[in-house]
This record gives structure tokens, C-alpha cells and sequence, in this order.
């Protein structure tokens, strides 16, 4: 067992877990942060990703080891200052109105995968975009509203 | 034929009755979603509020597994628990344990719950025993404990050498053989599709939570709470009221929840009756992959009789259908497939045969289409095949062909309204300005084929890595169920007016991302003249909500919604007929105060007449067809035979379109699995077991895999529906694979028989095109080649 000490959506956690037990597991079961999903458990979906320190990744293949002293961001935490108003930022807002979330289990990994696009920088070339989501599946839209809804962001046009 | 019947919020203007209407996609409202609703429960999706099954809490409860066979055929002869393990803090379920039937409630109840002692074990992921602990890694431990005695039986893999037919089928109509002696060209083929998988983001998940009077409730992911309902009634022997069935939010279904969760259901039912505690059935993905149902593999050979103008005058077709190892719903995926197969085309002389067999392999169900995508690729390659060897386009012969108003169809059943054939056929030549570029990419072809750079094996030339191909393929799909399947079920929908004064939908249709909820308030409001977003929607949870039929077959929209309108326009009636004739928006909160609750439930009443005989197979076999176009562009890659498709123009007839974004959602969605259908989806097996059971191996398109979509959607109402819907769910599966094929033989000369289109079925195919004394024509590609190549026997001959 270890005691892991890391920042979940600005807040401090500590937890005492053993070193391998996964990152998701420990946002869903231990902290109750059930907004990150599991689709798969091998990192080939991308339904379990959040940030660790503004980085992008599947939370099923971090081991809790690599999480000590680091910054770990998932889809509540995503619009926390927007949230406060009761309302949702502008990532949210462009998938709700464009149609980017159907059934809704991808939504979140997604949401995460955009946001770590858009930190960086990216823009509203499609073709970017896609890039910057390819580690994330969706079944239900065939990602053109996804695209779109992530353009329109980065375009500035929901800010 | 086209008549508007229902004045939603934001509708675009009528239009001439002769017209499908083309719908306008609206603009960009703040705060709405181009002026309609926004999906109702999508801010809990986006803000990971909402709850999917493995989301919920019990306190207590414990993690259930699933021991499977590990044989594709045998006798079980004992369970065997290892003695040196401890079970004492476990508990194990076998086939004894069960109190009622050991049959999981379907068509045909052919599945056990558990295999029992003495039992046939007839496929590799076949459960035999349940395991219940309180935690993960006890489980783990304990599985391969418990030791399956068996003594193997001899399986059958081949669905054309089984002996065993789940259903058989014959249509027919006018004189086959006066049909192939009137033709002026026969065209013969053979094709063949595979498994494909759904895989809903969210695999199969249900809790089964034990009750104190002896009843259990599941918590699930799900499309159909009543067929849970009723085989936990079966199995579980609980009275209708001990049974109870809350769905959860569900992380898609594509037909794979359709049957499959009730066996789940009762797995984890029997696990929390044994151990008083609730029990979590949560399947990871490989287990998802390798035990539950895939779309059902077919064999399907068309024999064409067409004279020289294109014009079809015989088809024959034979259909066989790999049922895998129990019946599930292959009797109705079969039928389904034989209604579809001679495609959406008029021809006086028809017979279809139509066999599914059993094999040793998991069950196929149900996904998304049901039997028609198998079919229509096949004959949308097929009549592809023949304007090539004719020399007409594949607009044209399409043209000359697809089914018009008054046309009859091979099972008798005349085309009486809403056929948009030729107009989404039109939309979609258009809108993917298809004969331009047919023409530039023939050019290339021409060019290469000339240019005598094309070395042997590949069609390599010159600089050209790549080549470019478009393809078309034109669809229907039956709207609803399958001939008198509505009248069978008789669903019932409820509207009611709460005595707070509140409005409430109550069905057992399900969301799963296609927006259920969002479009039935819109439904009953519209009749209420209320703001959509002041009708709620109950919890669908057997205890609330009556039998809607289940969410399956593109009928939700088109019946369920049908049966609300219809009572919500009895409540309306009943509370003005009260109120002086008041309108309903005026006096409906007075009303509740005054008299209590209203409720209006609504049956299925059938479809004037529509009328069809199971027996015999002849009359309606649908009270309507959507219709669908779709053009796909590829590039094929001359080295490696990889294939990206770039442009899918998706032109679908929906009858009635209610919310744009969410219908436009279904078409892209549907486009895709079509695409990933065509190139990459693919089941390989060994010995009856399904080798890439991962998503590290089971490959679905990326958001890089995926074609730019551009939807148009086309209203032809059907007129026997109060708001003319026909459904959108299935439609665009059908027609997405045939045209990417087509757009790769545009590109290659090759055309690819079996589905995938692989990179080594696509190579095969232009090795045998281009083998050094042959003929390396477009057409000798097309027939001889790429029948040898895929290993099928394709041919072509004049008559």
C-alpha cells in the first residue's frame, strides 16, 4: 500500500491504495468520480481519459504510482467555474447544441481528449481535430458532429 | 401521397403533395439546437452526472462472474469446485439452482440459462456455472477453480452443411423461367459477409437487487425492459409484479441489447436470490466480444436475368444465414433478410430462398439493420455488376429499376405511398456530383490501362500511389416490424395529466443515444400545444411505465411515437370536451385540480390496410419503406490495398423528420458502422471461437478512419401514421458497404465479393486481375477475378 497524494479538479486527495491499482479505479470507486467511464480496460477506446498535468491519457493503463504530486483533471471537473453559475463551458455547451453526444458513455473521455486539443493550442482544421481525438472511439455519431462541435470552440465562435 | 399532418414548433414550409421534401438543417440558435430542443439529457452525459449501470451504488452488493465452456460442442458431465479452495465466502450457481424454466425467454426457447449436468454445451462461451463474491479479486482467484467435466461432441461450423434449420423462407412471384428465357443477359454471383460486432461503447452491464417479499429488480443497460421482464418471470419464477426491470443510462445498443441482457439479467438474479445481497454482472469487453451476439453471417447468391436496356426481368436469389449456436432472433433476421434481398427494384419474376441453420458457434442476434445490410450488399453489388457488363451507369440502371408509386413487390404487397426511390436516388447523383466524377475517376483508369506502366500484381502506375473511386448504392428498409408483428405485440403507450397538473410521456422505449427522450415530449407537445419542454418523460422501469414493445427495428419514432400523438390527442379532446372546449394550454393545470389525473393509455391498432399472411408469406410485409442513397468516395492504396474512404453523401427518407440534429445523428452514425461494415469489421475464428474478442484486435473506425458525412434528409410521410414517420435507426446500414465496394472497384477494377473489403481480400483480387496472360479488363476483373480471389464463384454468362 502506499499513500498517494495528488490534486483531483483542484481539490487535494489522499488515498492509501496499492501502487498498481489503476488511476480509474480510484476516480470511480475510491473518490466517487464516476463521470469517467470504462469501455474497455486496455487503452484502446479512450472512454477513460482525463488529464494528468494537462496531458492526456487512458486512465485505466496509470498505475496510482505515477499520480503522486500530480494534477489530475476529469469531466467534472471541467466546468467548475461554469458549473458554479449552473451552466456548462463552452466545450459542453458546443457538443449539447452541435449534437456530439448521442448515447453518451464516450462523451466524457472525449470532452477530455478536446479539451487537451484545445489547451494546445489547436485550431479548427478538421483534419487537426481528428488527430487530436483518433484515441477516442464513438459508435454512435460517426464523429462529424464531434469534429464539428470541437471546430466551433476552437474557432472561438461558443467562447 | 405526401401530406403534412402534424405542425411541429419549427417546420419548414409545405410542399407540393407530389414532393418528398427535402428538410431544411436549419441555423445556429444559441440555447437551442437550430431551433429545436436540446437532447434532454445531455447535460448529465456532459458533465458525467449521468448514471450507466456500473455508476450505481448498492451497498453490499457483490461483483458476479460467468463460467463459461471452453468447447464448442460436448456433453457436460460435472461441475467439479477444486477442494483445496476455500468456498465458503462465495457463492456458486448452477443449473439446479434454478427455480423456474432453465430457458431464456425468445422466439424459440431454445437456450439454456445454464447448461445442466447431462446437458449439450454447443458453443465456447456457453455459460454453465455462476460465481458471486465480494470482491473483484476473490473472483479472480476462484474462476479457475471450478473445473467443467465434459466429453466433446463433433461440431458443425458451416451453416450451409447444417442439418439443423432454425427458419426457412420462400417467396416467390410471376414465372422465374419464363423471366430468364425473356432476359437478354444473365449475371450470376455470390457473396459473402461476415460477423460484425456492435460494440456500444458501454459493454453489457446489469444488478440484480433482491427484494424482501421475494421479488428481484435488475438495474441495466438495455433496450427492452420487458423482454427482461418476462424471462425473469419465466426463470425466476416471479409473478408479474415480483419482476421488475429500471433501465439505466444506456451506453448504446445497436441491437446488442436487445436479447442478450435478459440472460445477463437472470445470471445475476440467480447469483443475488442464492446469496440475499445484490449482485454486479458487469461484463468487461473481452467477455462482451467473445460470448454475446454478433450480426449474422450470410452467404447469398443472386442469379439476374436483364435485358440489354438494363431493365431486370428474373431474379433468383438463395440466402443463408449462420445462426450460431441458439435460435435468439434469427427466425425474424432471417425474414427480414429475404424481404430485402432482391433490393429496392421492381421485377416481375422473383424466388427467394431463405435458410438459417445452427452451428457451433456463439448465437448471432440482433444489430442494427437486421438481416437487410447482409442482403443489400449483395445486391447492390450485384446490379453494380450488371450495368458494368451492360455499359450503363450505375445511376442510370438504377434509374430504370428502382420501385415507383403503384409498384408491387415480390411478396404482392402494391407501393401504395410515401416511395422516395428516385428522389433520394436524384439527391444523393446530385449532391455528390456522382457522374462528373465517375467520369474523371473512369479517365484515370483509362489512362493507367493504357499507359502500359501497369506492372504485374498491383495496378500500380507511374507516380500514382493511389487511386480514386466513387460508388453508389440505393436501399429501402421496411419500416416497423416485420409483416403482423405489431399487431402480435399491441403495444401500449400512456399520456397522462398528473393530478399536480403536470404532463407525462409513459412508454418502455428506451434511451440509448437516439434520442427517445428528447422527441417524445416534442411529439406530445405538439399535440397539446405545450412548450416540449414542460412534458416529462417516466423513468423507464417496468413498475411505471406499460409495454411498449421494445426499442428495436426503427419503429420507435414511427409506432411508439404514433400510439402518443394518438393518445395525446384523447387527452386533449377528454379535457377540453370538459372545460367548455377551452384550449388545452389554458385549462389543463385547472383541470388536474379539479377532476385528478387523466391518463390516456394507447393500444396498437393495426394499419388500415396492411395486411400480410405469415403462412403463405404474401400481402404487406411493411406498412412503409424509408429509402436511402448514399455515394462514397475512397482512395485505394496501390501498395498495401488499404482503402480510406473520404466522402459519404448519405440522402436517407425518413417520412418525418422530428428533430434534425438527432435524425442527422442516426445517418452519420449508421454511415459509419456501414463504412467500418465495408473495410475493417471483421470476426475471425478458429474451432467456432471468435480470435480478436479485444478492441485491441476488433478493429471500428477512428474519428481518422472516418469519411467527411454531408446527410440530407427527405420527407415522405407514410400516411398510415398520424405524424408519417418511417424510422431512421437502421436505414443508412443498409447502404454504406455496397458503396464503398462499388467506389473500390471504380478505383481498382476489381470487385470485392466478400465483406470486408480488406487490404489482402483487395490485393488478392488485383493479383488474380493482374496476372500476367490474362485479360485485364475492367469487366474480366470483375467477374472471374475477384470471384477466384475471394475464394467465391462468381460468373457471368449470356443467355
Amino acid at each position: 500500500m502506499s499513500r498517494i497524494r495528488f490534486l483531483v479538479n483542484g481539490a487535494p486527495a489522499e488515498v492509501e491504495v496499492p501502487g498498481m491499482r489503476r488511476l480509474l479505479d480510484v476516480l470511480r470507486e475510491d473518490l466517487g468520480l464516476t463521470g469517467t467511464k470504462e469501455g474497455c480496460g486496455e487503452g484502446e477506446c479512450g472512454a477513460c481519459s482525463v488529464l494528468l498535468d494537462g496531458q492526456v491519457v487512458d486512465a485505466c493503463l496509470v498505475p496510482m504510482s505515477q499520480v503522486d504530486g500530480r494534477i489530475v483533471r476529469t469531466v467534472e471537473g471541467l466546468a467548475l467555474a461554469a458549473r458554479e453559475r449552473g451552466e456548462l463551458d463552452a466545450l459542453q455547451e458546443a457538443f449539447l447544441e452541435l449534437g456530439a453526444a448521442q448515447c453518451g458513455i464516450c462523451t466524457p473521455g472525449m470532452l477530455m481528449a478536446a479539451r487537451a486539443y484545445l489547451d494546445a493550442g489547436g485550431g479548427p482544421d478538421h483534419g487537426s481535430i481528428r488527430e487530436g481525438i483518433a484515441g477516442n472511439l464513438c459508435r454512435c455519431t460517426g464523429y462529424q458532429k464531434i469534429v464539428e462541435a470541437i471546430a466551433t470552440v476552437a474557432a472561438g465562435e461558443m467562447a | 401521397m405526401t401530406t403534412r399532418t402534424l405542425p411541429y414548433p419549427p417546420i419548414a414550409p409545405e410542399r407540393s403533395a407530389a414532393d418528398a421534401l427535402v428538410v431544411d438543417p436549419g441555423s445556429l440558435t444559441p440555447g437551442r439546437t437550430r431551433g429545436y430542443p436540446l437532447r434532454r439529457e445531455g447535460p448529465s452525459k456532459l458533465t458525467g452526472a449521468a448514471k450507466y449501470t456500473d455508476d450505481l451504488i448498492f451497498p453490499g452488493a457483490w461483483y458476479g462472474a460467468t463460467i463459461r465452456s471452453t468447447e464448442p460442442r460436448a456433453r457436460l458431465l460435472a461441475v467439479e469446485l477444486d477442494p483445496d479452495a476455500d468456498w465458503s465466502k462465495v457463492v456458486v450457481v448452477t443449473a439446479a439452482d434454478i427455480p423456474g424454466e432453465n430457458l431464456v425467454s425468445a422466439i424459440k426457447e431454445d437456450q439454456p440459462v445454464l447448461v445442466p449436468i447431462g446437458g449439450e454445451i454447443r458453443h465456447h462461451a456457453e455459460p454453465v456455472a455462476l460465481l458471486a463474491a465480494p470482491d473483484r479479486e476473490t473472483i479472480r482467484r476462484l474462476r479457475s477453480r471450478i473445473r467443467l467435466v465434459t466429453e466433446p461432441l463433433p461440431p458443425v461450423f458451416d451453416p450451409e452443411l447444417s442439418d439443423h434449420v432454425f427458419a426457412r423462407y420462400e417467396i416467390g412471384s410471376g414465372d422465374l423461367e419464363a423471366g430468364f428465357a425473356a432476359a437478354d443477359v444473365v449475371v450470376a454471383g455470390e457473396y459473402r459477409v461476415g460477423h460484425q460486432e456492435q460494440l456500444y461503447i458501454e459493454s453489457n452491464a446489469m444488478i440484480a437487487v433482491p427484494a424482501e417479499d421475494g421479488g428481484m429488480a435488475v438495474y441495466g443497460s438495455l433496450q427492452c425492459p420487458y423482454y427482461v421482464h418476462k424471462a425473469m418471470r419465466k426463470t425466476l419464477g416471479l409473478a408479474s409484479d415480483q419482476a421488475r426491470v429500471v433501465q439505466a443510462e444506456t451506453g448504446g445498443g445497436f441491437g446488442g441489447k436487445e436479447e442478450y441482457p435478459s440472460i445477463i439479467a437472470l445470471h445475476a438474479a440467480l447469483l443475488a436470490r442464492r446469496c440475499g445481497r445484490p449482485v454486479r454482472m458487469i461484463y468487461e469487453r473481452h467477455e462482451d466480444i467473445a460470448a454475446t451476439t454478433k450480426r449474422h453471417p450470410a452467404v447469398i447468391r443472386h442469379r439476374t436475368g436483364v435485358k440489354r436496356d438494363g431493365t431486370l426481368i428474373a431474379q433468383d436469389i438463395e440466402i443463408v444465414m449462420d445462426g450460431g449456436a441458439y435460435c435468439t432472433l434469427t427466425p425474424v433476421v432471417l425474414s427480414r433478410g429475404a424481404l430485402h434481398s432482391g433490393g429496392p427494384y421492381r421485377c416481375p419474376n422473383v424466388r427467394i430462398r431463405a435458410r438459417a441453420t445452427r452451428t457451433n458457434t456463439p448465437p448471432n442476434g440482433a444489430m442494427r439493420g437486421f438481416g437487410a445490410p447482409q442482403v443489400e450488399f449483395a445486391a447492390e453489388t450485384q446490379l453494380n455488376r450488371i450495368a458494368e457488363r451492360l455499359g450503363i451507369s450505375p445511376a442510370e440502371i438504377r434509374r430504370r429499376n428502382a420501385y415507383e408509386l403503384g409498384d408491387v413487390t415480390p411478396t404482392g404487397q402494391t407501393l401504395r405511398d410515401s416511395v422516395a426511390a428516385q428522389e433520394v436516388l436524384r439527391l444523393a447523383i446530385e449532391a455528390a456530383d456522382f457522374e462528373r466524377i465517375r467520369a474523371a475517376t473512369g479517365r484515370v483508369a483509362v489512362e493507367r490501362r493504357g499507359s502500359g506502366e501497369v506492372p504485374a500484381g498491383r495496378l500500380r502506375s507511374g507516380a500514382a500511389r493511389t487511386a480514386s473511386g466513387i460508388g453508389l448504392a440505393l436501399g429501402w428498409h421496411g419500416a416497423g416490424f416485420t409483416g403482423s408483428g405489431e399487431v402480435h405485440i399491441g403495444s401500449v403507450a400512456s399520456v397522462e395529466l398528473t393530478d399536480d397538473g403536470r404532463v407525462r410521456v409513459l412508454i418502455g422505449s428506451t434511451e440509448m443515444g437516439q434520442g427517445t427522450t428528447t422527441i417524445f415530449p416534442m411529439m406530445v407537445s405538439g399535440e397539446l400545444g405545450l412548450p416540449s419542454e414542460v412534458v416529462e418523460m417516466a423513468p423507464v422501469d417496468t413498475a411505471v411505465v406499460p409495454d411498449s414493445g421494445p426499442t428495436v427495428a426503427s419503429r420507435t419514432a414511427m409506432v411508439v411515437g404514433g400510439l402518443c400523438i394518438a393518445a395525446a390527442r384523447r387527452l386533449r379532446a377528454e379535457v377540453e370536451a370538459r372545460n367548455g372546449g377551452r384550449p388545452f394550454v389554458e385549462v389543463y393545470r385547472d383541470d388536474a385540480a379539479r377532476h385528478g389525473r387523466t391518463r390516456v393509455d394507447q393500444r396498437f391498432e393495426p394499419y388500415p390496410g396492411i395486411e400480410f399472411d405469415d403462412a403463405t408469406y404474401r400481402g404487406d410485409a411493411y406498412p412503409a419503406f424509408g429509402w436511402a442513397a448514399c455515394v462514397a468516395t475512397v482512395d485505394v492504396d496501390l501498395d498495401t490495398g488499404e482503402v480510406a474512404v473520404r466522402d459519404v453523401v448519405a440522402v436517407d427518407d425518413v417520412g418525418r423528420v422530428i428533430h434534425p440534429i438527432l435524425c442527422e445523428g442516426q445517418v452519420e452514425g449508421g454511415t459509419l458502422q456501414a463504412v467500418g461494415y465495408a473495410t475493417i469489421e471483421e470476426i475471425k475464428l478458429e474451432d467456432g471461437r471468435y480470435l480478436n474478442d479485444r478492441l485491441a484486435t476488433y478493429l471500428i473506425p477512428t474519428a481518422l478512419d472516418a469519411p467527411r458525412l454531408t446527410t440530407i434528409l427527405v420527407e415522405a410521410p407514410f400516411s398510415g401514421a398520424p405524424h408519417g414517420a418511417k424510422g431512421v435507426g437502421e436505414l443508412p446500414m443498409d447502404v454504406g458497404a455496397p458503396a464503398v465496394v462499388a467506389a473500390i472497384q471504380d478505383a481498382v477494377g476489381v470487385w470485392i465479393t466478400e465483406l470486408p473489403a480488406t487490404p489482402e481480400r483487395i490485393l488478392a483480387a488485383l493479383d488474380v486481375a493482374t496476372r500476367p496472360g490474362e485479360v485485364r479488363s475492367a469487366t474480366a476483373a470483375g467477374t472471374a477475378g475477384t470471384a477466384g480471389a475471394a475464394g467465391t464463384a462468381g460468373a457471368a454468362g449470356t443467355a
